[in-house]
């Protein structure tokens, strides 16, 4: 395993700049989460490390060395795909066996069938070995390709949103699985979502893009705690962050155009009158969404409480953050 | 009244379905049946009107086919009797068998030609197929359009200029020649049907592969080429029909050294009279070839056929 650095990268695809001046580093052994919409350019930026895009300008460097001109098979780095990254003429066994069987490690068989059966064990795929690729479920086929990663012994791993197409419970499981094989292996990892659980229970550090600009990054609780923009604020967070005008509540300080308030910023029994407009029982927490001069706001309440449409209920923020017209954070 | 559905036709249906299939097989059958029946028939039965749907079968035609004869006298004759059951047949007519026709060697042409141009044409239509498919090429637009407008004619209007090409080019009557002929003429279907299959490949499969360790042909020839068979295979029995019944080329370029069978089978008619069963048989033996080829390979050739109908 090794450290990944980028620096200043940039990448366009004909006029659209998909990253623009990229600097990141990965620690060895670091599991960094990158996140943000859809066109933020998460998935560029793990193409541009694996090799298979070629950056502008900027360096990359993986364990040291600039990898500009290297091929993606001698970058020794692995990639879980989204999707289709399965070899559909070949079995589970020979997907597994592919990255082991290239000219470049030319693995011993009987290695092969130790480390095959190992991954195979790991993932809960083993009874499906000599399945063909295309007669799986679509989480076994995402196993496989997290498989057909793991089986190598590369310098980071790249993965690009690999449970995103899982079922919840699958998703929740194989969560756990990852991040204990990450810890166990020490394994580098950068790993792309738009998923805030993952990113939050995962990840060593994350990073947020916006628009190609990766605009913070830092360990997940300085993001969700600390966030520099409201946009990074809105990444991270569930219900998500109450976005207000600064005078709704008093005590804003000079230019802040913005209060935003997570749900726990905002203290029941006290303050500004609200009318409850829903209330959500989730089971482990129940949602109130409110109203305040005309301006929805969501936040939590106690699992049991009797509150019902029309209630009204006192509202006051503790902790807020405030931000400028532009989004940026001033307090 | 039973179950009504949507997608299941009724008994009715099928059958209707079934017997209309069985009635269109057959007409587009029976020519190739009467070339089969023919083949199988004496030179009168074959010209007999009406014409006999039942007749005694006899090799004669494939006999004549296969054998250059010539007429003796009758001492000559009577002093040699036949040995073997060929000879036997000959000698109806007052003939004996000198030696073999030329038809075996303009067989064997056909293979050469035909398989080799195939072969060539698919191999070079696949790398071209892909590098189309995936690669930024300059003009890439135009250069297809450019690959495609070799077929808005028919070849023979250019056959003129090949033809004092291949003479100056000492090309004339050879196998190379013919080869590579056929291969400029399939090799435009050949790049355009077969760059219709690659971008149905997802790129991700490549990338995968590259990424797992292996250099792009390597990606290429481990995981693309798998997956696009059937269009190889629709596309090579697409050429080996056109490059196997090329006729007009064949009779203009060819003659001793490199004829294929047919410009050969129709000169079977003018040896001593018409001798319908042996062209009959000739094109019987000449039809094989093509219909193993596809039969072998039918299981591919279905899905390739269809191909961008319908959507996985």
């Amino acid at each position: 395993m090794s450290e990944v650095v980028l620096s200043g990268v940039s990448k366009a695809f004909r006029k659209t700049v998909a990253v623009n001046d990229v600097s990141l580093t990965v620690p060895d052994g670091a599991f960094v989460v990158l996140l943000g919409p859809t066109g933020a350019g998460k998935t560029t930026t793990l193409r541009l490390i694996s090799g298979l895009d070629a950056p502008d300008s900027g360096d990359i460097l993986i364990g040291g060395r600039s990898v500009l001109g290297e091929t993606p098979a001698q970058r020794n780095v692995a990639m879980v795909f989204q999707q289709y990254s399965l070899y559909p003429h070949m079995s589970v066994r020979e997907n597994l066996a592919f990255p082991l069987r290239s000219p470049i490690l030319k693995t011993p068989e009987a290695e092969i069938t130790r480390k095959v059966g190992e991954i195979a064990e790991v993932l809960h795929i083993a009874h499906k070995l000599d399945n063909k690729a295309t007669a799986l479920s679509g989480g076994e086929m995402q196993r496989v390709s997290i498989g057909r990663a793991l089986v190598r012994d590369p310098d980071i791993f790249l993965m690009d949103e690999p449970l995103s197409s899982l079922d919840a419970k699958l998703r929740a499981d194989l969560r756990v699985e990852l991040k204990r094989i990450q810890a166990d292996l020490g394994a580098t990892l950068l790993y792309v979502t738009h998923d805030q659980i993952e990113a939050m229970t995962m990840a060593t550090h994350v990073g947020v893009l916006d628009e190609g600009r990766l605009v913070q990054f830092g360990p997940p609780r300085e993001i969700y705690e600390n966030p520099v923009s409201l946009y990074v604020a809105g990444r991270l967070g569930l219900p998500r962050i109450n976005a207000l005008p600064a005078d709704l509540f008093p005590g804003a300080p000079g230019g802040a155009k913005t209060i935003g308030l997570r749900p726990e910023h905002l203290v029941q029994g006290d303050g500004r009158e609200s009318r409850v407009v829903r209330v959500e029982h989730l089971g482990d927490q129940t949602r109130l969404h409110l109203t305040l001069d005309g301006h929805d706001i969501v936040t939590l309440t106690d699992v049991h409480s009797r509150l019902a449409p029309g209630d009204t209920v006192a509202i006051a923020p503790k902790n807020p953050l405030y931000f400028d017209a532009s989004g940026t954070r001033i307090a | 009244m039973s179950a009504y559905s949507v997608t299941e036709p009724t008994p009715r249906a099928k059958w209707a379905a079934g017997i209309l299939v069985a009635l269109y097989a057959l007409i587009t059958m029976i020519p190739l049946l009467w070339i089969i029946a023919t083949g199988f028939k004496s030179p009168a039965d074959a010209i007999s009107y009406p014409p006999k749907v039942v007749f005694d079968p006899t090799l004669e035609g494939y006999v004549n086919l296969f054998t250059t004869r010539t007429r003796q006298t009758d001492e000559f004759l009577a002093a040699n009797p036949p040995e073997t059951w060929y000879e036997e047949i000959v000698r109806q007519y007052d003939m004996v068998i000198v030696g073999p026709s030329r038809y075996g060697e303009r067989f064997m042409n056909s293979i050469i030609i035909g398989f080799g141009s195939t072969f060539l044409s698919v191999f070079l239509g696949t790398l071209a197929a892909y590098a189309f498919s995936r690669f930024k090429i300059p003009l890439k637009d135009d250069l297809l359009f450019f690959v495609l407008s070799t077929r808005m004619m028919p070849p023979i209007a250019v056959a003129i200029p090949i033809f004092l090409m291949f003479r100056s080019l000492g090309l004339s009557d050879t196998h190379a020649g013919m080869i590579l002929l056929y291969t400029a003429v399939n090799l435009s279907l050949a790049v355009w049907l077969l760059k219709g299959f690659m971008d149905e490949i997802p790129r991700e499969y490549e990338e995968a592969a590259l990424i797992d360790g292996y250099t792009r042909f390597q990606a290429f020839y481990k995981v693309v080429l798998p997956q696009a068979t059937t269009g190889i295979v629709a596309t090579a029995i697409f050429c080996l029909i056109f490059a196997w019944n090329e006729y007009a080329f064949a009779v203009l370029l060819t003659s001793g050294n490199a004829q294929t069978a047919p410009p050969f089978i129709p000169t079977i008619i003018g040896v001593g009279g018409q001798d319908w069963p042996a062209v009959a048989a000739g094109a019987t033996l000449f039809l094989l070839p093509v219909l193993v080829f596809t039969v072998l390979l039918r299981k591919h050739l279905l899905r390739g056929i269809t191909f961008g109908a319908v959507r996985k």
